[in-house]
């Protein structure tokens, strides 16, 4: 019995209804959230005595990348529930994030570079922080491509599902060859986020945007397992129901 | 069932092994591919031996791996055209053995050359002698890991179309690891650094390439067979 809420969400009607019923919820809660860092972030936190004001791109930069990570370790996690338990929502949730997850690395990578703009006087710079994200990217646009190349839904999902499995399996490894690689070849380099020594004036709207992020990522997901699950269950009958409703 | 795991692996190592020996052209042509890619960077660069030098084991692993790559796309696909493969799948045995036979049957047939003829092209960029060991043993290693990785990508890209461009894309992030520490000790060895640690790390993902890669393959074989 206490498995019956798992077992509902193999159900794709159900979750699109639930996926509908939260949607505004965390639509809103990421967006008082968001901003609320936002201002924390960009008004009240002082300048950093030696980045002045550039440093404030962090407040965008350090949760993209941290999303980043999370989503992909998420979609993962769907795929391995998808291919162990062989259920469609699951591969409809991995499928859902893929996108969602490509476009939070592109922008911890387009933040990172901005700031390496002001920091290095380069736009790229081969700092393992960022190889990282960018392998990211590529382990992201491998499973999209693998999935578009596949005609079959059930192939694609499974395939891109066992994909997404040793991407995960691989992304620590990958991350610390990247750290090692580096801290051999120059000396590392002077970003270091998440400092404990950071005053609590700069942490606190860091660790908002961060909470901010995390139910947007929630609110995107949402939105797009909805749209998965609309064109995955197109010709059964109670999307009729559904949408008639 | 008589046929032991390790008794039918060995088998189908065997006759990857034969069938290569008769179809030599899909041997020979990661080795030539690998020597027209070597011989392109002086030509690009400078016919200068102590710039070359400076880049030759950047050279010589992108080269390798670009080489092993391009011959992985053949690793399930004859087999999986004429039902081979299939045959695999419901013979009773552990597909985990058998496409750790068919990956260590790629692996001797490309990397392996690959290893043995990279000292050569080292040799033409400008390497010492003394750090051909640093070369050999390394790209033995790195390709090896390649193979285990491509196994999985070879098998989930099955049946798709233009799947080498695919097979690239799945591959190389999940190879990086191996890339770094491997070109590091070519790179080590040949400016006659003791190169020893990176090729432990370099041999660790080997262990855990052999010991988890042939498990997900053979997933990925069951799921584009289905």
């Amino acid at each position: 019995m206490v498995w019956t809420w798992f077992h509902r969400l193999a159900s794709p009607p159900h979750v699109y209804a639930l996926a509908a019923r939260l949607t505004p919820w965390f639509g809103w809660a990421a967006a008082i959230v968001i901003l609320a860092g936002l201002y924390g972030g960009l008004v009240l936190a002082p300048p950093d005595y030696q980045q002045g004001d550039d440093f404030r791109i962090i407040y965008v930069h350090a949760p993209s990348a941290w999303m980043s990570l999370m989503v992909y370790v998420t979609m993962a996690s769907a795929a391995a529930v998808g291919l162990v338990w062989r259920m469609k929502v699951a591969h409809a949730v991995a499928a859902s994030c893929a996108t969602i997850g490509a476009s939070f690395t592109f922008a911890a990578l387009a933040t990172g570079s901005l700031w390496g703009r002001k920091m290095w006087g380069t736009y790229w710079e081969w700092d393992p922080r960022l190889v990282s994200e960018l392998v990211l990217l590529f382990l992201f646009l491998g499973y999209m491509a693998l999935r578009s190349a596949i005609d079959d839904l059930q192939r694609a999902d499974r395939a891109s599902a066992l994909l997404a499995v040793v991407g995960v399996v691989n992304v620590p490894i990958i991350h610390y060859s990247v750290v090692w690689w580096n801290s051999l070849h120059q000396a590392p380099s002077v970003m270091k986020l998440g400092k404990p020594e950071m005053p609590a004036a700069m942490l606190v709207p860091l660790l908002t945007m961060l909470a901010g992020f995390t139910v947007f990522f929630v609110y995107l997901l949402l939105v797009r397992l909805r749209g998965e699950i609309l064109k995955r269950e197109r010709t059964a009958s109670w999307i009729r129901e559904a949408l008639a409703g | 069932m008589n046929t032991s795991a390790l008794q039918a692996a060995r088998l189908i190592l065997a006759r990857d092994l034969r069938l290569a020996v008769r179809k030599r052209g899909q041997f020979v042509q990661p080795l030539a591919f690998f020597a027209i890619i070597t011989t392109l960077f002086p030509l690009a660069i400078s016919p200068e031996l102590a710039r070359l030098r400076e880049i030759a084991s950047g050279v010589l692993w992108v080269a390798a791996l670009l080489a092993s790559l391009l011959a992985l796309e053949f690793l399930f696909r004859d087999d999986a055209h004429d039902g081979t493969l299939e045959q695999y799948a419901l013979s009773g045995q552990s597909l985990t053995w058998l496409v750790f036979a068919k990956t260590t049957a790629h692996w001797l047939l490309t990397g392996v050359p690959l290893a043995l003829m990279a000292p050569l092209a080292g040799v033409s960029l400008g390497v010492p002698y003394a750090a051909l060991p640093g070369i050999i043993v390394p790209i033995a290693l790195g390709t090896l890991v390649l193979s285990l990785i491509g196994a999985i990508g070879a098998a989930l890209t099955l049946g798709v179309r233009r799947s080498g461009v695919l097979l690239t894309l799945l591959t190389l992030p999940l190879a990086l690891p191996a890339l770094i520490f491997g070109a590091q000790a070519t790179d080590l060895a040949i400016h006659g650094a003791n190169f020893a640690a990176p090729l432990y790390l370099l041999s660790a993902m080997a262990v855990l390439g052999v010991t988890l890669a042939p498990l997900a393959a053979a997933a990925a074989v069951r799921i584009s067979l289905e």
